[in-house]
């Protein structure tokens, strides 16, 4: 027992430390802002972010980058409260704040996932928008 | 004592209804997004729901333990005081969840959504449980059998996890996104482990009880299963997260280790082979026939587990209703369906008398349910496989407003087995309730 709790501790330590480390900038203050938006209009129960989240509205990971969308289309529907959207009232402040979230999601990675390569053995190998991060660990 | 035990299972029945009812409204909005869409939005009335049946499980598992230590074993509780300490702060913690939920003042967290101050008091109560539990148990009980090792690690693993899922308050997680959603999804996969323990494991003293029979509960190969769910519950977590772009060794050792569940299926299937010869137990039947629901639930949400738990399916299923078909199917089959097991066997031993007027009714609320579950996941399983055609197999995808209304025909069933399953859990849940009650102003 005492072996498993120490496998545990030092476990958790690399999840936290290199498991999870990559290249992508720290979040701006901006950023940080939009997430709290984000977090205290609960949008989370109809989106989601690397195909986390509710099932009401799409995925919104790569919805910056994405071909004929982008922030003008982001901050269009966010006061729109059209179809399943809420109608909410964020200031212009607000959509900045909520458009540079979603941007440096976007920065993270990508989902869904077109360009996977899948192993014999049932793995898969995903495309990677952060290069410090090798497959072939 | 017991009648703080009682309480905690009164609350978690009342708690079961409340928390389908709501499903059943969010399902509605589901189908029809404009359904009390002034009043109250989807994106509000969702957290209603996830967090009353979290209420169910976790309460109901609670009051089963305080139960099963001071009545069943027969053990002197360590303090009376702090027991009852920890259902006041449970009771306050619902009502300020409420609050927050209602006034908006919510942290916004999937699964956690209320304002975050409001899981101090409830690590709280955790610590207190713990410390009454193992109080309780290490000075009066020699060779614990595998449910004292499954309560007490749940206990230990939720207060940890739980506190884990709050690490987003915390700069260093908050600024790096990969990190953060990471050690969101890490958590949450945990801390369900976690009370999945306190729930398997009261499956386990349901089963050595009923079947009269210690062995259920010692051995080695029931401590190497006990084994094997802990790793799980440990290093198991990051098949939820193999699309996330963390080090590929986290989710090597999560493929890795969630393989190794394959061994509890075989076992489930011998088991249940042998199991069809023996014969049916007569006493606390209704329990014995949740119990018998759960192998069934067990079986096959195990199976789908583990077919999404392989990186190559996964790519495809990842956040299509195939996931919430596995959670759907593990909440309301597995737990719900253990601890309705749980809570008759507890009333059977109160007032056995009382709970056999209402045989009829129970019957069949328990056959609505698990039919209505069936054919609830079945949609959900057809919707996820339509969603995922929709996201890699078409060469010009439609909107997602289009994908959607295609799914309509299976979410509008979805809708009617959703309805079947709150008709159900009504019928099941009143009676006990009634019951409970009565025994309750008896103390």
């Amino acid at each position: 027992m005492a072996a498993l709790i120490i496998i545990f501790a030092v476990y958790n330590t690399f999840v936290y430390t290199q498991g999870t480390s990559n290249t992508t900038p720290k979040m701006t203050a901006l950023a940080i802002e939009g997430e709290k938006l984000y977090q205290t209009n609960n949008c989370t129960a109809c989106h989601q972010l690397f195909g986390l989240g509710g099932y009401l509205g799409p995925d919104l990971t790569n919805i910056i980058s994405a071909k004929n969308k982008g922030s003008f289309y982001v901050k269009a529907f966010l006061n729109s409260g059209i179809k399943s959207m809420p109608k909410f009232n964020f200031t212009e402040k607000e959509q900045d704040a909520l458009v540079q979230f979603l941007t440096e999601v976007d920065q993270c990675g990508y989902y869904p996932i077109y360009d996977a390569t899948i192993k014999s053995t049932g793995w898969v190998d995903v495309k990677y928008k952060n290069q410090k991060v090798n497959n072939n660990d | 004592m017991r009648n703080i035990a009682l309480l905690f299972i009164t609350l978690s029945l009342f708690a079961l209804l409340v928390g389908a009812f709501f499903g059943t409204l969010t399902g509605i909005q589901y189908v029809k997004p404009d359904f009390l869409k002034e009043v109250i939005a989807f994106n509000k009335m969702r957290p209603f729901h996830v967090s009353t049946i979290i209420g169910w499980i976790i309460l109901c598992a609670t009051g089963g333990i305080y139960y099963y230590l001071t009545h069943d074993l027969k053990l002197n509780l360590f303090s009376k005081k702090l027991a009852s300490a920890h259902l006041l702060i449970f009771i306050l913690c619902i009502i300020a969840i409420y609050i927050s939920l209602i006034s908006g003042n919510m942290g916004g967290r999937e699964y956690l959504t209320y304002a975050p101050i409001i899981s101090l008091p409830i690590l709280f109560g955790w610590i207190l449980f713990g410390i009454n539990y193992f109080k309780t148990t290490i000075q009066q009980v020699q060779g614990w059998p595998v449910y004292l090792w499954m309560w007490g690690t749940g206990i230990v693993f939720m207060i940890y996890h739980f506190s884990e899922a709050h690490f987003w308050l915390i700069p260093y997680f908050r600024e790096n996104f990969v990190r953060d959603i990471t050690v969101q999804w890490k958590s949450y996969g945990s801390f369900v482990g976690a009370w999945n323990m306190l729930v398997y494991g009261t499956a386990i003293f349901l089963m050595s009880r009923i079947k009269n029979n210690e062995d259920v509960s010692k051995g080695k190969k029931v401590f190497f299963f006990y084994f094997l769910g802990l790793v799980n519950l440990m290093l198991g977590w990051a098949h939820h997260t193999y699309i996330i772009p963390t080090q590929p060794w986290v989710r090597h050792l999560a493929y890795a280790v969630s393989m190794t569940e394959w061994i509890i299926l075989i076992s489930i299937i011998m088991s249940w082979r042998k199991s069809l010869t023996k014969h049916k137990i007569e006493q606390h039947h209704v329990s014995y026939n949740f119990l018998m629901a759960t192998d069934f639930w067990v079986f096959v949400n195990l199976f789908l587990a583990l077919l999404i738990s392989i990186p190559t399916i996964n790519l495809f299923t990842h956040g299509t209703h195939i996931t919430v078909a596995h959670s759907m199917g593990t909440t309301i089959g597995i737990n719900t369906t253990i601890l309705l097991a749980s809570a008759f066997y507890i009333v059977n031993l109160e007032d056995k008398g009382h709970i056999n007027r209402y045989l009829k009714i129970i019957k069949l609320g328990f056959w609505i349910f698990n039919i209505s579950l069936g054919i609830f996941w079945i949609c959900l399983l057809l919707g996820g496989v339509e969603k995922s055609i929709w996201m890699y197999f078409t060469e010009n995808p439609t909107p997602f407003g289009e994908m959607q209304t295609k799914l309509l025909p299976y979410m509008y069933v979805f809708l009617v087995a959703g309805f079947g399953i709150f008709i159900g859990i009504m019928m099941i849940t009143i009676p006990l309730l009634l019951v409970l009650m009565k025994r309750i102003k008896n103390y």
